[in-house]
């Protein structure tokens, strides 16, 4: 082998050897880095420019050349509100309907997604019995795909689904709890929660299981109760591992779209419509095909996620520095 | 001698490679409601038996592709040859003009008032598709309840409220869980709003929702929504402008009047079956009773587009489907209602359709010339199919009370001027 890959080395040797010398060391680094620096700018730098571009142009034609330029106003019609808290006050009541449900997702299911990851982690991290088929059951979710996950969950809450017909045969009268607004929106967060804890729960249990056992011995021999054996042990030494979940989350809840999608399609009106249906709809979904539209919507909801990554390696930092 | 071997045998290899040469393939785009794609790939059997050298590929699509990658392929320039469409007007700055290779006199005589559908606009005289299936929104009624509740069937005449009020006593006397039901479609609403006066247009002919028996339309249908008069969960367990529709409600015997349209003949004729007996009633009226009483026309079309390589080719083949013996066997077998005069004038004898089928199918056609001037206009328009979509999105809000019915209102007259800048 190394008689075959020895003279195929040397041919490429001495055209390497000739551009170190003329342009330096440093430089020949892009020169391996340029394969990749090319598919990388291929196929993520130029759709983010393109994107810019889209953004700053208006109509409905597809194609960069046909579109008229229109500078910011497509920014401006997002952003015209009278009152944000309010979306009836906004020229484009529905994205911040978006951007509301979508604030108010995150914060429930993160504070959820995290609260049962961690509870579940510290269960299936204790002896008990059958530890690693309740371990399987947990992580299981996560790997349905996100449709059949959807269509499961909507069978059981629609008019005539399963819960409803429990509740009949316990004589409570049947619910649609899917065109109450409250109870949609609730319920998408759980089966966000249901379908994704496994993977943080898995990330958790790892994390547990990394704390040395001796502190633990050491807090026994104190006498520690268990809830200070949890508040100064297992939290603080599980913390970096936490962080790592909440950031995670915390992105993985600005993305949502396709279990929504196809559970609720963000009804009932616009109940739990997130910012990727309303950039997908307003792009994409039927006419009008306002592409500028969806790419400046896009736009500001990449900087809310490099804000949002900002902060993640802040702390990560700060916390890496102790 | 040697000369003479060497051309015979130039001459040969010509004439065996030739038609390898010519040969190509023509990608038809179907979307299939019922079974007319399957219908169209027979048919286009004779047609390559009379071009050896062209392959038509019929390639079935969910309706989903021709709405949202169609239209994209097209813009991209790598859509196909032809297609079956819905967005008549919508597309029409990519469909191949067929007069210069078909018989225009032929075509406008058999497709006058459907080509319309198809043009850029009244000084635009070409031929740019064959309407294959031409539909009308209708209500269907679930007749096996009428007679269990022993309320009469309203007559020719009957008014949407006489239908409403019709309804909820047979929904009320046989404990069925929905009265009325419509597809949410901004589609299907203008079969509402037109009899209560929708004009869509302005004097100038410009788009508009602010007529007021639009919103008298618009009242009438969120308060039946919220009273629950129509099965809310169409409407208003969706978000967006997805379409939803209210068909297992009523094929599983649990809505009393379902409006929609002569598509779903076919569907309710295999499914029902004999489980209870369905019947389709006459366009319901407006307030102003007999004289406003219309249904939407609508339905789908083949195109050719005019990036194909073939157009000759494409023309051909749509020239050979608007043929009145080909054009009668796909409406037959598809069960669809002609948008052809010549065949419809004929009549025709729909295959493998019981009774019940037959009975809807011409019904239907009895509605045609019922038809109101501003739904031709309205389906014609080109940027009808934003209308449908703001109708739908602003009508939910206002269902499930995210906005008043005058806010819905005005929302939608800003989301129609946004959508006619963009169009330009």
């Amino acid at each position: 082998m190394y008689k075959l890959i020895s003279p195929l080395m040397q041919l490429v040797d001495w055209p390497m050897r000739a551009f170190q010398s003329r342009f330096g060391q440093r430089r020949l680094a892009w020169v391996f880095l340029a394969p990749n620096l090319a598919l990388f700018g291929l196929f993520v730098f130029l759709p983010v420019i393109l994107n810019f571009a889209y953004a700053m142009t208006g109509s409905e034609h597809i194609l960069l050349r046909d579109r008229p330029f229109v500078g910011a106003q497509n920014f401006a019609q997002l952003t015209n509100c009278k009152d944000y808290l309010n979306p009836n006050s906004c020229q484009l009541d529905v994205f911040w309907r978006a951007v509301h449900n979508t604030v108010w997702f995150i914060v429930l299911q993160i504070g959820f997604m995290v609260g049962f990851s961690l509870l579940t982690a510290l269960i299936l991290n204790r002896k008990i019995r059958a530890r690693g088929f309740f371990r399987a059951v947990f992580f299981f979710p996560v790997l349905l795909s996100p449709v059949v996950v959807a269509l499961v969950w909507k069978w059981i809450l629609q008019d005539q689904g399963a819960l409803n017909g429990v509740l009949s045969s316990l004589g409570y009268q049947p619910y649609n709890w899917l065109l109450d607004p409250s109870w949609a929106f609730g319920f998408s967060v759980f089966l966000t929660v249901w379908f994704h804890m496994g993977f943080y729960t898995l990330i958790l249990l790892a994390g547990l299981q990394a704390i040395p056992r001796d502190v633990y011995e050491a807090a026994a021999m104190d006498a520690a109760s268990p809830w200070r054996v949890f508040r100064k042990i297992t939290l603080p030494l599980l913390m970096p591992t936490m962080i790592v979940v909440l950031v995670l989350a915390l992105i993985k809840g600005v993305q949502t779209f396709d279990e929504l999608y196809a559970f609720t399609g963000g009804g009932p009106g616009s109940a739990t419509t997130l910012m990727i249906q309303y950039i997908y709809e307003t792009g994409f979904a039927g006419a009008p095909r306002l592409f500028g539209l969806a790419a400046a919507a896009s736009i500001l909801l990449a900087l809310v996620l490099v804000a949002l990554t900002a902060v993640q390696l802040w702390v990560t930092r700060r916390n890496a520095n102790g | 001698m040697t000369k003479l071997r060497t051309a015979f045998a130039a001459a040969a290899t010509a004439a065996l490679l030739a038609p390898a040469a010519q040969a190509f393939d023509l990608h038809f785009m179907c979307y299939q409601d019922g079974n007319q794609c399957d219908v169209l790939t027979q048919l286009v059997k004779g047609f390559e038996a009379k071009h050896p050298d062209i392959n038509v590929k019929v390639d079935t699509v969910p309706y989903k592709a021709i709405l949202e990658t169609l239209p994209v392929e097209l813009a991209a320039g790598t859509g196909p040859d032809l297609a079956k469409v819905t967005d008549l007007g919508g597309l029409h700055k990519y469909y191949l003009d067929l007069s210069p290779y078909v018989d225009k006199a032929y075509w406008d005589k058999a497709f006058g008032k459907t080509l319309d559908w198809y043009r850029g606009g009244p000084n635009d005289h070409g031929i740019y598709g064959m309407h294959a299936q031409l539909t009308i929104t209708g209500a269907f009624i679930n007749k096996t309840l009428f007679d269990q509740a022993k309320v009469p069937v309203p007559g020719k005449d009957a008014t949407w409220a006489d239908w409403a009020k019709a309804a909820r006593k047979v929904a009320k006397a046989t404990g069925t869980k929905y009265p009325m039901a419509m597809d949410r479609s901004g589609h299907r609403f203008a079969g509402l709003a037109i009899p209560y006066g929708a004009k869509y247009f302005d004097a100038k002919g410009n788009p508009e929702f602010s007529d007021p028996g639009f919103a008298a339309a618009a009242k009438q249908f969120v308060a039946w929504n919220k009273d629950g008069t129509m099965d809310r969960q169409v409407w208003a367990g969706q978000g967006g402008a997805s379409y939803a529709d209210a068909t297992k409600e009523f094929m599983s015997g649990d809505l009393v009047f379902y409006y929609s349209g002569s598509w779903q003949v076919q569907k309710f004729d295999k499914q029902i079956g004999d489980a209870f007996d369905w019947e389709v009633v006459p366009a319901p009226c407006g307030p102003a009773g007999a004289g406003s009483c219309s249904g939407m026309p609508g339905g789908a079309g083949f195109v050719g587009f005019k990036q194909t390589k073939h157009p000759k080719a494409v023309a051909e083949l749509l020239d050979y489907l608007a043929q009145p013996a080909n054009y009668e066997v796909l409406e037959a077998k598809s069960l669809s209602i002609p948008a052809n005069t010549v065949v419809a004038a004929k009549g025709v004898k729909y295959e493998g359709a019981d009774a019940a089928a037959s009975k809807a199918l011409n019904a239907f056609a009895a509605q045609v010339p019922t038809i109101s001037p501003v739904g031709f206009a309205y389906q014609g328009y080109a940027g009808n199919r934003a209308m449908f979509n703001i109708t739908v999105t602003r009508l939910t809000q206002a269902i499930v009370g995210e906005l008043s019915l005058k806010e819905a209102l005005a929302r939608m007259g800003d989301d129609l001027k946004q959508a006619v800048a963009a169009s330009k």
